[in-house]
């Protein structure tokens, strides 16, 4: 298989995205298991509005807390060198 | 992704591209590792935001992990060095 037949860009920009769905579904899936941990404590038979609150709230400080440990890795790869 | 490889064997372009993708991967994995240990360590009860007490325990959690992984090789390797040396 040639790449003159393939547009070399259009495959670049088809991975990129295909990397960014998987990260974001990776990321999706780590959240919804932490935050069903935190806040659905005695599963009812409906999310009530506390429950939903916290989701929220927990939804929220799982980015920051992502954010935080991404800096923080950084600085000490930074370090590291 | 392995025919992609294939088809970048002679493509600098792709190559480089495979292989910053592939680095950024591994970054990605990681934090996502630290965030998975390290949320349980430091989150109790979501609140409105992180407070100072919690940042600080997330921000050492890192270092901390880091600094565990690289004392476990130390003592590994150690351990295997003085083992092959009684060996011998």
């Amino acid at each position: 298989m040639s790449m003159a037949n393939v547009d070399k860009g259009e495959l670049i920009s088809q991975v990129k995205q295909q990397i960014a769905v998987a990260n974001a579904q990776e990321m999706l899936t780590q959240m919804t298991q932490k935050c069903f941990k935190k806040c659905v404590n005695k599963p009812g038979t409906s999310l009530d509005s506390g429950e939903q609150k916290c989701i929220s709230m927990c939804m929220d400080r799982f980015m920051d807390s992502w954010n935080l440990i991404s800096q923080t890795y950084g600085q000490r790869l930074q370090r590291m060198e | 992704m392995s025919e992609f490889e294939d088809l970048s064997a002679n493509d600098k372009e792709l190559q480089e591209f495979l292989m910053i993708e592939k680095q950024k991967a591994q970054v990605h994995a990681q934090i996502h590792e630290f965030n998975e240990i390290c949320w349980e360590k430091c989150i109790g009860k979501p609140s409105n935001k992180l407070d100072s007490a919690t940042e600080t325990c997330l921000s050492n959690c890192v270092d901390r992990f880091i600094d565990t992984s690289l004392l476990i090789t130390q003592r590994f390797a150690q351990a295997l060095q003085k083992q092959s040396s009684v060996d011998m």
